[in-house]
């Protein structure tokens, strides 16, 4: 088909999407359910998953998924919403892990206490390491926060602290497998609606000014340090979170949880998924994850595999799953002659 | 007179070797308008920067309201009521134009002050921001104020940009080259602005190109060269002062070794 230059492609909202932002939608079961149909599936979704998949292995893969996943939002809400490229996930999840692990194994804390207090202290602990980099911008606080797991790795193993290269060993597990399954996927639900609530609050209103432009919110009269150290603990008091509970899943907390793979591979999930979206990072996380795990019949050839899956995402669908679903689902498209 | 809003004594800004700003000074009294021009580099954006907090100032001292507020972080000075405008516009280009707006309204300085028009009380913050962009040139009931900052024209852009300065309820704005880049009609509706704040005894610095708009609006003007204050009177004076001219125009042996004939 020849187009020439006669024709353009152009695109609009559906006509339900715009009924239902106003109060029309309460009054008609199609807006109704256009609304909350999505939500809806993704609720009911995430938690029939523990009853649907096969097997004791995949539930533990599913858990896993949930921890990716809350570190994915957090570097998603960092990246997209303030403007910091935060490569530091591990550091954020090792410092929950330990904090947990140190909680449980030394001071008997159960994890429905230890959990909740690590990510609140982790959250703080990270935020106040962080602060002499909070001024910094783009690739400079990549760099600076890819360096902190790097850095503690080092300084536990060389001064041999909480256990060194063995780790803490003797943390309680969730009481119950219910729980160890349930609980992630509950604590990703929680943080997915809250961000979404909160990016849309007037304080997410300033952490996109900080983004967009920040010399303007300075200019305003407006402490942009306050607002960046404010985002930066709620993502690191997320990440914290994840690595309490997958610390209380292993039953272990090593070195390992400082690992590079933490802060990689939310961000490629959060490429595939549809950056500044939050669901998009936890739905990559939920097609990442699963496929590291299927390769494994390759054996040393997983990871080529791996990254060619991740190649050919990236090519076809630069923009994120999610990006281009939500597109499709609030618009239509249609070739208009210019 | 009264003592002077802004005193700026002997400021310097070296950025490494280069001498940006050389000991300049100057003296503002509540509700002037003061020009500042200057061919290409002559330090115009600097003197903004160094007094509205964005860099720091090597030496010298700038004093608000008898009050030292040299080096003091950006987002102080502004909280003072010193507001400053672009060169190259910063809006927020996600957000709708309304929105901008309600960025520097929720800021400490606003909700005292009630921003602009607010008489010491802030209402909804989205309102006060699109009666805030009517004022200044947005027509309300057009889709203008909705639109993403992203689409907006320059014309409009540079409106926001001392909007941004109004939502603030500001004693001092410092407009840099608020009229590059508009058109004729569009500087012609916003000199009316300028003098506006000057009614309303808000003090102004104006660093602009465009000279027969800003010797309209300036009750003094400041020439800038090389980092170094040439003069400073009254349009009329700075017209005549041959310094000035030189500055501009490049001095007579050079005009006179270019032949036109």
């Amino acid at each position: 088909m020849n187009r020439g230059h006669e024709y353009r492609k152009e695109r609009l909202d559906r006509g339900i999407k715009v009924r239902s932002d106003g109060l029309y939608s309460l009054m008609s079961w199609r807006e109704l359910s256009y609304l909350t149909l999505p939500r809806l599936i993704l609720i009911c979704g995430l938690l029939l998953l523990p009853v649907i998949v096969p097997g004791m292995y995949w539930q533990r893969v599913i858990s896993i998924v949930c921890i990716y996943a809350l570190l994915a939002l957090s570097f998603d809400f960092l990246a997209y919403h303030l403007g910091l490229v935060c490569l530091g996930g591990a550091f954020f999840l090792g410092t929950g892990g330990y904090i947990t692990a140190v909680l449980n194994a030394t001071f008997g804390l159960p994890p429905v206490l230890s959990i909740p207090i690590a990510a609140i202290a982790g959250g703080l602990i990270c935020t106040l390491l962080l602060l002499p980099c909070i001024p910094l911008r783009g690739v400079y606080f990549a760099i600076v926060t890819l360096m902190y797991p790097l850095f503690f790795d080092r300084l536990i193993v060389a001064l041999d602290v909480l256990g060194g290269t063995d780790g803490i060993m003797g943390i309680e597990s969730f009481p119950g497998s219910q729980a160890q399954y349930y609980v992630p996927i509950l604590l990703v639900l929680v943080c997915l609606f809250g961000m979404r609530r909160l990016v849309n609050t007037d304080m997410g209103l300033m952490f996109r000014a900080v983004r967009d432009n920040d010399q303007a919110v300075r200019a305003s009269g407006i402490n942009i340090n306050i607002y960046k150290a404010i985002g930066v603990f709620i993502a690191s008091a997320m990440g914290c979170l994840s690595g309490a509970c997958l610390v209380h899943i292993y039953m272990w907390a090593g070195i390992s949880l400082l690992a590079l793979d933490f802060s990689i591979l939310p961000i490629a999930a959060t490429v595939i998924g549809g950056s500044g979206t939050l669901v998009g990072p936890v739905l990559g996380c939920f097609i990442l994850v699963p496929i590291s795990e299927l390769l494994r019949a390759f054996g040393t050839l997983r990871i080529v595999f791996y990254a060619l899956i991740l190649v050919a995402f990236i090519v076809v669908r630069s923009e994120g799953l999610m990006v281009y679903a939500q597109r499709k689902y609030h618009q239509f498209e249609r070739w208009v002659k210019v | 007179m009264s003592n002077p809003i802004l005193d700026v004594q002997d400021i310097s800004k070296a950025f490494g070797g280069v001498v940006a700003l050389n000991r300049v000074s100057f003296r503002l009294h509540k509700g002037e308008v003061l020009g500042v021009i200057g061919p290409n580099g002559s330090g115009k954006t600097t003197v903004v920067n160094c007094v509205t907090g964005f860099i720091r100032v090597s030496s010298g001292k700038i004093l608000f309201r008898g009050r030292n507020i040299t080096n003091k972080p950006a987002h102080k000075i502004a909280d003072m009521g010193i507001t400053r405008t672009f060169q190259i516009m910063r809006p927020y280009y996600s957000l709708p134009a309304y929105k901008n707006l309600v960025v520097p309204l929720f800021s400490p300085r606003a909700r005292r002050t009630g921003g602009w028009g607010g008489g010491g009380k802030l209402g909804d913050r989205e309102t006060v921001g699109i009666d805030i962009l009517e004022d200044i040139g947005f027509e309300r009931d057009s889709y203008i104020p909705y639109k993403l900052a992203s689409t907006l024209s320059t014309g409009y852009l540079k409106r926001l940009e001392l909007a941004r300065c109004l939502s603030l309820n500001p004693e001092v704005v410092l407009c840099d080259e608020i009229f590059s880049g508009l058109s004729m009609s569009e500087i012609a509706s916003m000199v009316p602005l300028i003098e506006r704040l000057q009614d309303e005894g808000v003090t102004v610095i104006m660093i602009e190109h465009r000279l027969r708009e800003l010797f309209r609006v300036a009750d003094r003007v400041m020439v800038l060269n090389f980092g170094e204050k040439l003069t400073e009177g009254t349009p009329e004076e700075v017209m005549a002062n041959s310094a000035v001219q030189e500055a501009y125009f490049g001095s007579e042996d050079i005009l006179e070794g270019l032949d036109y004939a």
